[in-house]
């Protein structure tokens, strides 16, 4: 069967410096060498695969963009087809310009997903290759980019194999032992499971618990800012944020919705979100405000707990240290270019977190609270060594019906089951990790993973 | 030179279990139907182990007979011992198994065929078959060596060990089928000029020993059940309540195996003589020996052959060596030191075909109206023969009506599972029904087989009305009562708790629900029928399926629920006449191996050994190109 020609912008759609329009398929050179003139007017079609070469993007004999082309001959190319991608000069109008010739002349429009979707129907990538390309793709910092390249280079599915190889292998005994009775014994087989299958709950535990982290990489670290009005919040995140961003004023009350920024410290990106100012309030558009901050304060993995030291706490304060009690909090003493009346130890005493003294109108100690919030996540919780890391919200389901599986299996052992029901379990856990590396066929599945890619990857 | 020719609906090739069971369903339901044998004398032979039933296979036979089929009520007529196998387990893997009387075996079931309309048997070798029709071709009827011409619409192939058959011992070759009858030697030419794909299969069986030279002092007795459960629901279990023959166990032992490993070089199979492939779960005593060489003992059963014959047969030691070392390794078993042989131990070899060519119907794929089943599709045993034959014959009168076929899927019945493994994975060996290739045993066991088949088999046409009426009542029955039972709750009162102490089971600190006390491992609904007085007096079969019901819930339904994932799969059917290289990206392999099995859903496909999930991914994705861009032409149009 011949493959139709595909094509698309393969670079962000904003003005930058450098733009790449992708062209894949059967008949990829070909349109290509319609609309390129090369360098000496050879000929894309007589060249070498994985060569570069210069010349322009001509529409009729008007010269469209001055282009670098790079030809990669099927199989070795990302989809395994042949593959063109013309570098040209990256403003918005000039990539369109060119992708329209290239449609005009023998490709379609790809669609979202539809290079990966072809290098994994080639063969050229499995299910959770593919699966990491796309957060590759919507990785927001480095880390998370490299948990992404983790999967892909299938560290991932090691170790899921690995797992799965072990399970199977009991499956069969037990498959062995019911039909065999006379040479594969059973007698202590439920404790000698038992044995084998904690370490690999701990296993998968443990794949989780990184999954956890895993999804912190790739969202960002979920910080808030809480403090009662006019304790210095907005101005903090101004400072971390370098611009401004939040409104500011002396007047309490001021931010009244949530404001949320991304910013980013050596790598991990923090979404910070500044909230309404905690206190007990009648106006309704400011208590809306306040819910949201306490809903926020639920969900966040680190609150930033801003105190303005120059004035003694209170009633809104109590409420405040009530929430904060079991989360990750660092303590800001606001304003200690003015006179405190709070002491570090007045404030440990009511709440034992870390606690720092800043000025954040004169951006004092602001560089003490990046390393402080760098110190909690990197050699602390998150530990960015060879670990492995689920970054995917499916595989981490599927994690957990393992996890479960398991579970009732050692519940069967522990209830005197006979054997010949372990199975039952120990194959559920098997399938579900099967889907993890696509080595189990779910029947909708390829459809949702492509769906999930933008275009032109 | 004038012949003979005749007009039948269906020709059934072969009165072995499957050509027997095949013959009876097509004249069952109304076909003319002729069966073809090469001696009436071996109508329903056991040639080899003298029982019917064992693991998974006492479900086949509760299969057959829920559809309709014979074997089970045979065996029921004619068993001398009987044992449900695996009673310390779960209920999924409880098998029933019959010691049979051979001879009363073949005589009742020949009488049973002699007496059913419709029916025609008749003496002869079938040298093949006719057919008309290239693209299109079709069976018209079947040719006897004799000359003689039988025209039908569907014919039906149950040739199990004959086609060129030759036995083995040692160095002698005989050239005859099982038991020294005479082989069939025509009908395999006539099949390879039909394209059909042949395969060389071999089994074996032991040694019959005289029973008067055997000291079962050395042996330990192994007695039938107490109480004996018969195979057909619809015997009555009062009638098969027998005085019962037992059987006998004994081991080999390291002077035993030497034995074997000294004269390896002199058996068939090591020496390279053999070239059909041996079954890996029936293997002989060679291969035990071989494959299980840290073991230094293996069981050998000393059975009945029958109530009227003094032969015993010797289950677990069948072999191809020759007479002498027969005679050496024998005797070297406790209690059989002095055995006279009766019979010897011999390997056979036979044709069979590639069941890859053949529709989950047991059609052939490119032989419209030809059906086969038993070991001539490459199965072993005679319950894996009988139910082929039963679905076979099914099939060929649906075609012949016009039908839809009676297909079993995986999750309905072991038939089920046997057939979709035989047609779609790739077999080098006889295939033997195994517990453990029914991915959803759970769900078919053998004590439900009535409620899961009655159905299927009434609306066949095989299944009384009053025998259906009643599953269906049962099911009404068991449904009340696991309502009813739902709401009952325990008190923690006297007599409750000194009926729980005389179980061994821990009193109660609080009231509870009757369910939660019979989940209980040492508890069962009837254990508790004492405290429960509103309960109503039901059937043993009905008590049994609430029983299981109430103690396996949580697995029940968590194997439902894979079974809902597995018809999904096999929901999404494929083109019936689909050329797989158009598809691109599927690997060489699996294009080749899709090719030949034409699988007719992707569940199928995905069972196919070479067909990878990748593979299925691609296929998947394929067929939803193909149907958007129909979506596409149909919206341009």
């Amino acid at each position: 069967m011949k493959t139709d020609t595909i094509a698309a912008i393969a670079t962000a759609m904003t003005n930058s410096g450098i733009g790449i329009i992708r062209i894949s398929g059967d008949e990829a050179v070909e349109v290509a060498d319609r609309i390129i003139r090369l360098k000496g007017n050879k000929k894309l079609s007589d060249c070498k695969t994985h060569t570069i070469h210069y010349g322009f993007v001509m529409e009729e004999d008007v010269k469209v963009d001055e282009v670098m082309v790079l030809l990669m001959k099927g199989p070795k190319s990302y989809t395994r087809e042949d593959t063109v991608e013309i570098d040209c000069h990256g403003g918005i109008l000039v990539m369109n310009r060119i992708l329209d010739l290239v449609l005009k002349n023998g490709a379609r429009p790809a669609e979202p997903g539809e290079f990966t979707k072809r290098a994994f129907l080639n063969g050229r990538i499995d299910l959770a290759q593919a699966e990491s390309v796309i957060d590759v793709i919507n990785a927001k910092n480095d880390f998370a980019l490299k948990a992404s390249m983790n999967q892909l280079s299938g560290d991932v599915s090691d170790i899921i194999k690995e797992i799965r190889k072990k399970i199977i292998h009991e499956i069969a005994y037990i498959e062995s032992a019911l039909d065999d009775p006379e040479h594969y014994q059973m007698d202590m087989y439920g404790e000698e499971l038992a044995e084998k299958i904690a370490p690999v709950i701990s296993k998968i535990e443990h794949l989780l618990v990184n999954a956890e982290n895993g999804a912190i990489l790739k969202e960002g670290i979920h910080t808030v800012i809480v403090g009662k009005p006019n304790s210095g919040k907005s101005s903090l995140l101004n400072s971390l944020v370098g611009k401004e961003r939040a409104i500011v004023t002396d007047i309490a009350g001021t931010t009244r919705d949530v404001i949320e920024e991304q910013i980013r410290l050596n790598g991990i990106s923090l979404n910070m979100i500044d909230t309404a100012g905690i206190r007990t309030t009648d106006d309704v558009v400011e208590k809306i405000g306040v819910d949201k901050a306490k809903e926020y304060v639920e969900k966040a993995d680190l609150v930033i707990y801003v105190v303005d030291s120059s004035i003694p706490l209170d009633a809104d304060d109590d409420k405040i240290i009530e929430l904060l009690q079991e989360r990750n909090v660092i303590i800001l003493l606001n304003k200690s270019d003015l006179e405190p009346v709070i002491t570090e130890k007045d404030m440990l005493s009511r709440l034992n977190k870390r606690i720092l003294s800043v000025s954040a109108k004169n951006k004092d100690g602001i560089d003490d609270l990046e390393r402080t919030i760098e110190d909690m996540f990197f050699h602390g919780k998150i530990q960015m060594n060879d670990e492995v890391y689920i970054t995917n919200t499916r595989h981490k389901a599927s994690l957990q019906d393992v996890k479960q599986s398991l579970r009732l299996v050692q519940q069967s052992i522990a209830d005197g089951m006979p054997e010949d029901f372990y199975a039952i379990d120990l194959m559920n856990a098997y399938e579900e990790l099967g889907k993890i590396i696509g080595e189990a066929v779910e029947d909708d599945l390829v459809n949702e993973i492509f769906s999930k890619f933008c275009m032109g990857k | 030179m004038p012949c003979i020719v005749e007009n039948y609906d269906v020709c059934v090739v072969g009165a072995g279990h499957a050509g027997c069971e095949a013959a009876l369903a097509a004249a069952r339901l109304g076909m003319e139907t002729i069966m073809f044998t090469v001696s009436v004398d071996s109508i329903a032979l056991m040639p080899c182990n003298p029982n019917v039933g064992g693991s998974s296979k006492g479900h086949l036979v509760r299969e057959i007979d829920a559809l309709g089929g014979e074997m089970g009520k045979n065996i029921d007529k004619t068993f001398i011992q009987s044992k449900m196998l695996n009673k310390s387990k779960g209920p999924a893997v409880h098998s029933l198994r019959a010691q049979a009387d051979k001879a009363s075996y073949t005589r009742e079931m020949r009488k049973t065929l002699e007496n059913t309309e419709h029916l025609t048997i008749k003496q002869a070798e079938v040298a093949e078959i006719i057919t008309e029709g290239k693209e299109d071709c079709h069976i018209v009827g079947i040719k006897t060596v004799s000359g003689g011409t039988y025209y039908c619409k569907a014919a039906i192939l149950c040739t199990g060990t004959y086609l060129h058959a030759r036995c083995l011992t040692g160095e002698m070759v005989m050239q005859t089928g099982p038991n020294g009858l005479q082989s069939a030697t025509h009908l395999t030419e006539s099949l390879l000029q039909h394209g059909v794909e042949i395969f060389r299969f071999k089994t074996g069986t032991p040694a019959r020993i005289d029973k008067r030279s055997i000291d079962f002092s050395k042996m330990v007795e192994q007695k039938g059940d107490e109480r004996i459960v018969p195979f057909s629901f619809t015997t009555n279990p009062e009638d098969v309540q027998i005085d019962q023959i037992s059987c006998w166990l004994t081991y080999t032992n390291e002077k035993t195996h030497d034995i074997i490993r000294a004269n390896l070089d002199r058996s068939p199979l090591y020496a390279g003589v053999i070239e059909g492939t041996g079954p890996r779960y029936c293997p002989s005593i060679e291969d035990k020996v071989v494959k299980f060489a840290d073991k230094d003992k293996h069981q050998v059963f000393i059975e009945p052959e029958g109530l009227n014959t003094n032969e015993m047969y010797v289950g677990g030691m069948s072999s191809s060596l020759p007479e002498d070392v027969q005679y050496q390794m024998y005797r070297t078993v406790p209690g059989l030191e002095n055995a006279k042989i009766v019979r010897n131990a011999y390997a056979i070899e036979y044709d069979c075909i590639n069941p890859n060519q053949l529709y989950p119907s047991l059609e052939f794929k490119h032989i419209k109206g030809l059906f086969s089943g038993g070991q001539f599709n490459g199965s072993s045993g005679y319950e894996e023969a009988a139910c082929q034959g039963l679905i076979a014959g099914i099939n060929a009168c649906m075609e012949i009506q016009g039908k839809e076929p009676l297909i079993l899927d995986r999750s309905e019945a072991y038939i089920g599972v046997l057939i979709d493994d035989l047609v779609t994975k790739e077999n080098h060996e006889p295939y033997r029904m195994m517990t453990s290739r029914a991915e959803y045993r759970l769900l078919l066991r053998q004590d439900n087989a009535d409620l899961r088949l009655s159905k299927k088999g009434y609306e066949v046409g095989l299944l009384p009305k009053e025998r259906y009426d009643w599953v269906v009542k049962k099911e009404e029955l068991i449904a009340q009562e696991m309502e009813r039972i739902s709401k009952v709750m325990i008190g923690a009162n006297q007599k409750v708790q000194a009926l729980l102490e005389s179980l061994g089971s821990i009193p109660l600190n609080t009231g509870t629900s009757l369910v939660e006390l019979i989940r209980r491992p040492e508890l069962s609904y009837d254990l508790l029928a004492e405290i429960d007085p509103q309960r109503p007096k039901l059937p043993e079969e009905v008590c049994e399926q609430v029983n299981i019901n109430v103690k396996y819930e949580g697995y029940i339904s968590r194997q439902i629920k894979q079974v809902a994932q597995f018809k999904k799969l096999e929901k999404k059917k494929l083109p019936e006449d689909f050329d797989y290289t158009q598809i691109h990206g599927l690997r060489k392999e699996a294009i080749q191996k899709l090719n030949v099995v034409k699988p007719v859903s992707i569940g199928q496909a995905s069972r196919i050994s070479g067909v990878s999930p990748a593979d299925i991914s691609v296929i998947l994705v394929y067929l939803e190109q193909l149907k958007y861009q129909h979506k596409k032409v149909e919206e341009n149009a």
